[in-house]
């Protein structure tokens, strides 16, 4: 079936190499996935009648709020990614803007390197509640509104 | 993609709208009898349509062509029969029977539905084609009914008009694409134009005594509407390589097709009693149940 493995026909080998990076990329982690195989081996574009691509959905509940990710669509270009995802993701709960992300635009870290996310030593000191003097001026100040609010001199 | 189809529909408002009566208060309504008559007739047709629609559009749901579309699609479905609820409602405000009794006890006689929404589903083509025939038709007619001398019926269409415009969207984004994107897509969705245009015209069959209301301001002319529907659909169906069955031009498109009408009177084809049956067997099967 795969001939003379000493000269294997040129189709079947190039089958054969994408199915060794498709099987070394492949992981339920869409994340995961999509450095190793994604990013690598989808053609750059992708034929809408086939088979569609996939968006990244990011929801701002309200004006001046960050955008939070909300989960993924599949659409052959953004405008149908927006349409779709309005459906998918804001028909419930409050909802003023959407982002629509190719997901092939979107670099990961490796899960095998998450290591490098430890904080190997005591970093509180990073931390904003490390820091004595902001802790303070933070509760002078709520102090200080308690207080404007209250009534109670 | 750089299109011809505008980004919004445009939806003109229909030719005359005689807002300039006075308002007219529900009370004065309920002590019309023939006032009332004809107010009720026009709230069940326009509640009745959307019901079914919604049913019909429900029908895809697990179907869908693909599992964002068919959310989608299944979500406009609820938005149908939310105002269809909303017509009910205020229908009952005139003394009619309750939603849930409007909805599901009433046989084939008693709808007052255009024949267009009791249609089968179809492919999908055929589905999304009549959405958006429907869909252009609702965003006309809540916009002349936003004018109604009677406030409650104005504050309605405005309300859900809000909705007409994600529906829109959604058409426009899918018949602009498929009516360009292969000679087999372009050709189904003309299949299902040629198939729904006509009934689609009879969404615009005066309800009974229609003239009444529109002397009260109530509503406009379906006649009006009509042609405001034409004048937003020709342009847009045409700008999405669909040949839409009329002449004419800009100015004033004449329909080629005749009207399927029958469905205001309650004469309808033989698919609304398999829609019934499936639609109204729970319900029926026990009225009292609490859900």
């Amino acid at each position: 079936m795969y001939g003379d493995p000493s000269e294997p026909d040129p189709a079947v080998r190039a089958r054969t190499v994408e199915m060794a990076q498709y099987s070394r990329a492949w992981h339920f982690d869409p994340y995961h996935q999509r450095l190793g195989f994604a990013r690598d081996l989808a053609p750059a574009e992708v034929a809408a009648d086939t088979e569609w691509s996939s968006w990244e959905v990011f929801q701002q509940a309200r004006r001046g709020e960050h955008h939070v990710h909300v989960g993924t669509v599949h659409a052959p270009d953004a405008e149908l990614a927006l349409v779709l995802a309005k459906e998918s993701f804001a028909r419930r709960g409050e909802c003023v803007n959407l982002w629509a992300v190719p997901a092939r635009a979107i670099a990961a870290t490796a899960y095998e390197d998450a290591d490098v996310f430890v904080h190997t030593t005591d970093k509180s000191y990073r931390e904003p509640s490390g820091f004595q003097g902001l802790r303070k001026s933070v509760h002078h100040s709520r102090d200080e509104e308690a207080e404007g609010a209250g009534g109670e001199p | 993609m750089t299109s011809p189809v505008p980004l919004q529909v445009e939806v003109p408002p229909p030719a005359a709208v005689s807002a300039a009566g006075a308002p007219v208060t529900t009370e004065a309504i309920r002590a019309d009898a023939p006032l009332r008559e004809a107010t009720l007739a026009y709230l069940l047709a326009i509640g009745d349509d959307e019901m079914l629609l919604g049913h019909r559009d429900a029908e895809w749901t697990g179907l869908g062509p693909i599992l964002e579309e068919d959310i989608a699609f299944s979500s406009m479905a609820q938005d149908e029969m939310g105002h269809a609820l909303v017509w009910y409602t205020l229908a009952g405000t005139l003394g009619a029977p309750e939603a849930d009794a409007l909805a599901f006890l009433r046989d084939t006689t008693g709808w007052r539905s255009a024949r267009l929404v009791e249609l089968p589903r179809g492919d999908y083509a055929f589905s999304l084609v009549r959405q958006v025939l429907f869909d252009l038709a609702e965003a006309v007619r809540l916009h002349g009914l936003a004018r109604s001398t009677w406030v409650p019926m104005a504050h309605a269409a405005t309300k859900l008009s809000q909705e007409e415009k994600y529906h829109l969207l959604h058409g426009r984004a899918y018949l602009e694409r498929l009516g360009r994107a292969s000679e087999d897509s372009r050709a189904r969705l003309q299949a299902a134009l040629d198939e729904a245009f006509g009934y689609a015209l009879g969404l615009w069959e005066p309800p009974p005594d229609e003239a009444r209301l529109v002397a009260a301001g109530i509503t406009p002319p379906s006649a009006d509407l009509a042609g405001a529907w034409l004048a937003a659909a020709v342009p847009f169906l045409q700008a999405c390589e669909l040949a839409p069955p009329v002449t004419g031009g800009p100015d004033l498109w004449l329909p080629t097709v005749e009207a399927v009408v029958g469905g205001r009177t309650g004469d309808h084809g033989d698919d609304l009693a398999l829609l019934l049956a499936s639609m109204q067997g729970m319900y029926r099967s026990d009225p009292e149940a609490t859900w």
